[in-house]
């Protein structure tokens, strides 16, 4: 009797454990999608990684918020890196709801410049940016410079964000 | 073509000193008979666009050193007085304490240049205002470091820091459906405010400049985003200490981004190598837009209209529960240095 209470606890538990997870989302948690120093070739992590829930995000990107908002976003992190020293870039990586709404922004933002790269389900890039959505995330990486290295090592920087995704 | 004696000469009608009551006796003589040649302008809110093709470098790099000669011819247009220290007088009350709203918001790659801050530093302190009446601020440390600015309180020297230290007002004012809580950098320590915004496409708003730079002066700005940013933008100007102390604006048009902003969009990223200057807050806003509808059209982009978004607030800023300025482009003397 004891040993049949435990089995029905048990397994109870794990059903809500697995409904639980399923109402927190955790499938779309902000994964560590920023790799650390040294961890690309000439990469250099250079802040802290900050996080903005979405009713926070204005603080981060100003009115740029309301199409993520809308376009369901969660979350959003980001960091800044320095590729040998010089050629500082920002890492924003966004929590969507869904698939979906990483196509929209990514679809929304394309100029008929950009180059189709093979990054994740989809991805772009510019001579100073590489923007690219994987699942639920979308991810777009951004230098302050053009310089002529910088789009092979923007994609590279890309493609270690996009292998801890 | 008019030669540049000729030219400032035509421009010198400003009412400056500006919003004083005692502008009149403080503009001298000279002053009045400019006004006097120039009265069919003087009815019409002035706008100056300095431009210099050579601003930027072959790799896109500003040339720090022309921005201070930029900034100086501009004012000069706008004054009509060549010297800048005299041009200065008369631009700002040299024993207030001026304050510098900059827009950082967009990150490094396109907030308000830190080379035309300290250009306008430089020439408010020779026209004598004290380095400690110089407030440089926006929202807060991060946006200042946005624009290339590092924080000091040291009321010895130009002060700059943010809304997260000089903190907001516990009692809301309101006009229209603006109903905000301002930093007490605007309401307590600032008798006269320049705007230095930047010019950038905003996916909201259309158009980000003079006006909707004072987003970064209230606590909550994302609660005036609704329906465009309209009516809150110009909702947001009429509060009496933005509509009272926001005087001028020295707009920083030397880099811009024409589609994709508010955010930092290098593919969208231009360079006008340009200021644009004025009191009338409206009219260097419409200015500025019909800058950013040029550039769309010349690379392709559809305009504001077509994409929905076109910044409607500039009218609404000059219609008449507003009277913020003029939109009409019959009454803006537009001058192009």
């Amino acid at each position: 009797m004891k040993s049949c209470s435990l089995k029905s606890l048990l397994a109870v538990a794990a059903v809500l454990l697995v409904a639980f997870s399923g109402i927190t989302g955790c499938k779309k948690k902000a994964a560590d999608a920023f790799p650390k120093s040294g961890a690309i070739a000439g990469w250099e992590k250079t802040s802290d990684t900050r996080v903005f829930a979405a009713k926070d995000l204005w603080q981060y990107i100003d009115g740029d918020a309301d199409q993520y908002t809308a376009a369901g976003v969660v979350s959003t992190s980001t960091s800044d890196y320095k590729y040998q020293g010089q050629l500082e870039a920002t890492v924003d990586v966004h929590t969507m709801n869904d698939a979906a709404g990483a196509r929209k922004i990514l679809e929304a933002g394309q100029t008929k410049d950009a180059k189709t790269v093979q990054l994740g389900d989809a991805g772009v890039e510019y001579a100073q940016s590489v923007i690219f959505r994987k699942g639920p995330y979308l991810v777009r990486i951004v230098a302050y410079e053009s310089t002529p290295d910088a789009p092979q090592a923007l994609l590279a920087l890309a493609r270690g964000v996009e292998a801890r995704l | 073509m008019k030669s540049r004696r000729e030219f400032i000469k035509t421009t010198a009608a400003g009412a400056l000193i500006l919003g004083s009551s005692a502008a009149a006796n403080k503009l001298g003589l000279a002053a009045v008979l400019d006004q006097n040649a120039q009265r069919a302008d003087a009815s019409k809110s002035k706008v100056v666009i300095a431009l210099d093709a050579a601003l930027h470098g072959p790799g896109g790099q500003l040339d720090e050193k022309r921005v201070q000669a930029l900034l100086d011819r501009a004012i000069a247009a706008y004054t009509g007085r060549d010297r800048p220290v005299e041009a200065w007088k008369r631009i700002v009350p040299v024993d207030k304490v001026i304050g510098l709203k900059v827009n950082g918001l967009g990150g490094k790659g396109i907030s308000t240049h830190a080379a035309l801050v300290l250009a306008v530093c430089e020439r408010l302190q020779q026209a004598g205002v004290k380095p400690g009446n110089i407030v440089v601020w926006e929202r807060d440390a991060r946006s200042l470091e946005a624009c290339g600015l590092t924080v000091s309180t040291d009321p010895s020297r130009v002060r700059c820091y943010g809304n997260d230290v000089g903190g907001y007002e516990d009692q809301p004012v309101a006009f229209g459906m603006a109903n905000v809580r301002l930093a007490k950098i605007l309401t307590r320590q600032c008798d006269m405010v320049i705007g230095l915004p930047i010019l950038k496409d905003h996916s909201g708003a259309g158009v980000t400049f003079a006006m909707k730079n004072m987003y970064g002066v209230v606590q909550r700005p994302y609660e005036l985003h609704a329906n465009y940013c309209n009516p809150g933008v110009a909702d947001l100007n009429c509060i009496p200490a933005v509509r009272d102390k926001v005087r001028f604006t020295i707009g920083d048009a030397m880099s811009a981004v024409y589609n994709g902003g508010p955010g930092f969009r290098p593919e969208y990223l231009w360079q006008p190598n340009a200021l644009i200057v004025g009191e009338d807050r409206v009219a260097v806003d419409h200015t500025a837009w019909q800058m950013i509808e040029r550039k769309r059209a010349e690379a392709g982009v559809p305009t504001l209209e077509a994409a929905g978004r076109a910044p409607q607030y500039i009218a609404t800023a000059a219609d008449a529960d507003h009277r913020l300025g003029t939109n009409d482009p019959q009454r803006i003397h537009r001058l192009e240095i």
